[in-house]
């Protein structure tokens, strides 16, 4: 429970981040602490407590169960598209800036053309 | 070992807050390239070795474009002192939180504690896979085999980034 609680904050301080900074790249950190949240958060669901990896072998022989692997699959999927995302994240940000010649995003907003 | 994890998480929590505040983007970068390996270490006590190795990969991926993207830029961080707006943003994000405390509340009801999870949907998966799928390891027969068109539309999103960035990266736009 503890566990889950420390997991929310770290999505919290992503989303402040989000909300509060004006620079792209601060936002695009941001972004991506509140991915390493979710990701967390799915692997810490799937966890049972006296299980192995879910590598099969080893475990027979123990007769230990192994943890959950469907939510280790789909996070597995989720990071290499939270790869690709942040890539075009930041190409967009690099375009901006070699367009206006800043990263924030208040200047961004007032310069037209 | 919930001690462990809590420990590694209070300090992820830590990094990305001074990633959050840091004066300088680049050191901003390694705050969060911290937080991401520390993440490394959660997936690896959790027991989820392919997790952490894609992690460590994609993190080290991402930490070198985001140095690329701000050495060929600017270091600095803005100066936030004269925002017009700043009392409605603290408005708005407290009351995102807000919000986003009472789902939490409403979800983690439904949960079953950490390290009492019950096998459900994946028990055929736990099974079955070595005989059906030929594959030891149960998250790559799960990936390759029972979710193969996941895995699809996962190639074909990294694919149409990839275009993405390229088509972005070439274009000269209007002066």
């Amino acid at each position: 429970m503890t566990l889950f609680i420390l997991c929310f904050l770290l999505f919290l301080v992503g989303i402040h981040g989000v909300l509060t900074r004006r620079n792209l790249i601060k936002v695009v950190i941001s972004l991506t602490v509140m991915e390493f949240s979710i990701f967390l958060m799915l692997a810490l669901i799937g966890y049972i407590s006296g299980a192995e990896a879910p590598i099969l072998g080893s475990e027979m022989v123990s007769g230990a169960p192994v943890v959950d692997p469907l939510p280790q699959a789909m996070v597995l999927t989720a990071i290499v598209i939270a790869l690709a995302t942040n890539a075009m994240l930041l190409t967009i940000a690099i375009r901006l800036y070699k367009k206006y010649g800043t990263f924030d995003i208040r200047r961004i907003n007032e310069l037209k053309g | 070992m919930e001690v462990m994890l809590s420990i590694i998480i209070c300090f992820m929590i830590i990094a990305a807050i001074v990633a959050i505040h840091a004066r300088d983007l680049l050191s901003a970068i390694i705050a969060q390239g911290f937080v991401g390996y520390g993440l490394v270490i959660c997936f690896l006590i959790l027991k989820a070795p392919d997790l952490a190795i894609v992690q460590i990969v994609v993190e080290t991926i991402t930490l070198i474009i985001m140095v690329a993207v701000v050495l060929d830029s600017s270091r600095l961080e803005l100066n936030v002192s004269f925002d017009r707006r700043k009392g409605g943003t603290t408005a708005v994000t407290f009351i995102f939180i807000i919000v986003l405390l009472v789902y939490f509340n409403r979800a983690i009801s439904g949960l079953s504690k950490f390290g009492e999870h019950t096998l459900r949907m994946s028990e055929a998966y736990v099974t079955d896979a070595a005989s059906q799928t030929g594959s030891l390891n149960l998250v790559t027969g799960i990936l390759w085999d029972f979710r193969g068109y996941d895995t699809l539309g996962e190639a074909t999103v990294l694919f149409t980034a990839a275009i993405g960035v390229l088509t972005i990266l070439r274009l000269t736009g209007k002066k």
